[in-house]
């Protein structure tokens, strides 16, 4: 991905607003921009979900096949995740095979729902060491406006909540609904100045210094983090965004 | 075109189709134009079970550098499918079939765009298929002429799509998935209304020279509702208020806590 150029005279916007308390979308600082989710949107899906977060917009698709487990889970379905950062969604994405970003997206939701057991792997086996459901989850990036972690990590959620188990189409007996286990939800924050910001538009992610998400589940545990950017952080800050993601995350997974 | 299933009625005695339509009758249209917020230009389309994003950004630098025309614009399609747009999980990126499709879009395009005003520039044009039903180059091509004149390029009108196609030996416009495997031909159409002008035309399949131009004529008259359409969804996000604030557009993208 090509890197966006960043005004000084924008950097400095942000950075006075946020002395004054500010963002520049009139957000609080632990406030997350309004979010929509839309279950059920891919037919062709055995489970998806829209998600809108501010301007962000994100698609996410679980399909499942039949294949065989890996050999040292041969009890185990497989979990598949990929990020598509299309270059429909913004102009510093580009085609072609995925870069260092769109791999950090996808590897950052994949450990959140795996770590999490957003769903129960060991219910996707048929025949232990033979034959087990593949599971792919496909996060199809239609407009960025920053933090894909969440708006995506929310969408795999609300997919896997409505996701089918297509069985009889596989001659598997009936259909039944993906074994789903927890709700690993993430919360993604970035440190602009020492200060702390919640789910960071495309703008403040740019101008950060240090990014941090963190997945939680339903009994307050932790399951998943990523450090990203070249700044730091403080153990204070840190047990701040691991608060916050607690707080936030058990109000998002109370709209799923 | 493959083989019918025997059990598989294509058009039952009323001359109804499997989903009830009648051989004219097209798939329900619905446009929404301007619906990203980073592209310069965008449009949804929902065909039937067909849903289609287009998103145009440009006239912006051109790349790969060597294309670039000192005389005119580049427009530049990419149609891609998304891998949970059909039933079978489809593997992300390029493949023959699509890298065709964006070529014959990036053509027909090409042909309503005034690339003369934008030299060495490029406008690229990217269709993203999120779920598939038969007919998604038409779908593409029609979101794609919406986004164009969403992103305010300049044109000489807008592009309309639909195909016709022959299933149980009966001609019929805009064909749905069963009729497009199970059938026996397909002829997707872009089309210029203003102008009369065919601008993208394919056919496979097995067609009497009658039923072509029986199909064509289908077509074409499919094509003319797509435009109805199509500048419905402009109108519709481009409006302008009448009550006392006449200058304010109600589409236009809102203005954003700037520099």
């Amino acid at each position: 991905m090509s890197k966006d150029v960043v005004a000084d005279l924008k950097r400095d916007h942000i950075a006075k607003l946020l002395e004054k308390g500010i963002r520049t979308d009139g957000r609080k600082f632990e406030e997350m921009r309004p979010l929509t989710v839309e279950t059920n949107f891919i037919g062709s899906a055995e489970g998806s979900a829209r998600v809108r977060l501010g301007d962000t917009q994100v698609v996410v698709g679980v399909k499942l096949i039949l294949g065989e487990p890996f050999a040292d889970t041969p009890n185990s379905g497989v979990l598949t995740t990929n990020a598509e950062l299309i270059p429909m969604a913004s102009d510093t994405f580009e085609g072609g095979p995925p870069d260092q970003e769109s791999i950090e997206v996808a590897r950052v939701i994949d450990r959140g729902i795996r770590e999490g057991h957003a769903v129960d792997l060991d219910k996707l086996c048929i025949e232990p060491g033979k034959e087990v459901w593949i599971m792919f989850v496909d996060v199809h990036v239609l407009d960025y406006d920053g933090n894909l972690f969440d708006a995506a990590n929310i969408g795999a959620n609300a997919a896997f909540k409505t996701a089918i188990v297509p069985a009889k189409r596989a001659g598997k007996g009936e259909d039944y609904p993906l074994p789903v286990k927890h709700q690993p939800i993430s919360l993604t924050a970035v440190k602009i100045d020492g200060k702390i910001l919640v789910d960071p538009s495309h703008d403040e992610e740019r101008v950060a210094d240090a990014r941090l998400t963190v997945a939680t589940i339903e009994n307050g545990n932790l399951c998943a983090m990523q450090k990203g950017l070249d700044g730091a952080f403080t153990l204070d800050e840190v047990f701040k965004v691991v608060d916050l993601s607690r707080r936030i995350g058990e109000d998002i997974r109370s709209r799923l | 075109m493959g083989g019918t299933p025997t059990d598989l009625k294509l058009i039952d005695e009323n001359g109804r189709r499997l989903d009830g339509r009648l051989p004219d009758e097209m798939r329900p249209l619905k446009i929404e134009a301007g619906v990203l917020s980073r592209a310069d230009g965008s449009a949804y389309v929902e065909w039937g079970l067909n849903k289609v994003m287009a998103a145009v950004y440009g006239p912006r630098e051109c790349h790969p550098r060597h294309l670039q025309n000192p005389e005119r614009a580049l427009v530049q399609c990419n149609y891609n499918m998304a891998s949970f747009s059909v039933d079978d999980r489809k593997r992300p990126g390029p493949d023959r079939r699509s890298h065709e499709i964006s070529k014959i879009i990036s053509e027909a395009l090409t042909h309503v765009v005034f690339t003369e005003y934008f030299p060495r520039t490029s406008i690229d044009v990217y269709i993203e298929v999120l779920q598939a039903n038969a007919g998604t180059r038409c779908a593409g091509l029609t979101a794609a002429s919406v986004a164009l004149a969403d992103a305010g390029v300049p044109m000489r009108d807008l592009v309309a799509s639909c195909a016709a196609g022959k299933v149980a030996d009966t001609v019929v416009v805009d064909l749905a998935k069963e009729e497009d495997n199970f059938g026996q031909a397909d002829i997707p159409l872009g089309y210029v209304p203003r102008t009369g002008e065919i601008v993208l035309l394919q056919m496979d399949g097995d067609l009497t020279s009658d039923q072509f131009n029986k199909g064509i004529s289908m077509a074409m008259e499919g094509c003319k509702k797509v435009y109805e359409v199509q500048r419905d969804a402009l109108k519709r996000r481009y409006e302008v208020r009448s009550a006392g604030t006449e200058l304010e557009v109600l589409g236009a993208a809102p203005a954003k806590e700037g520099m």
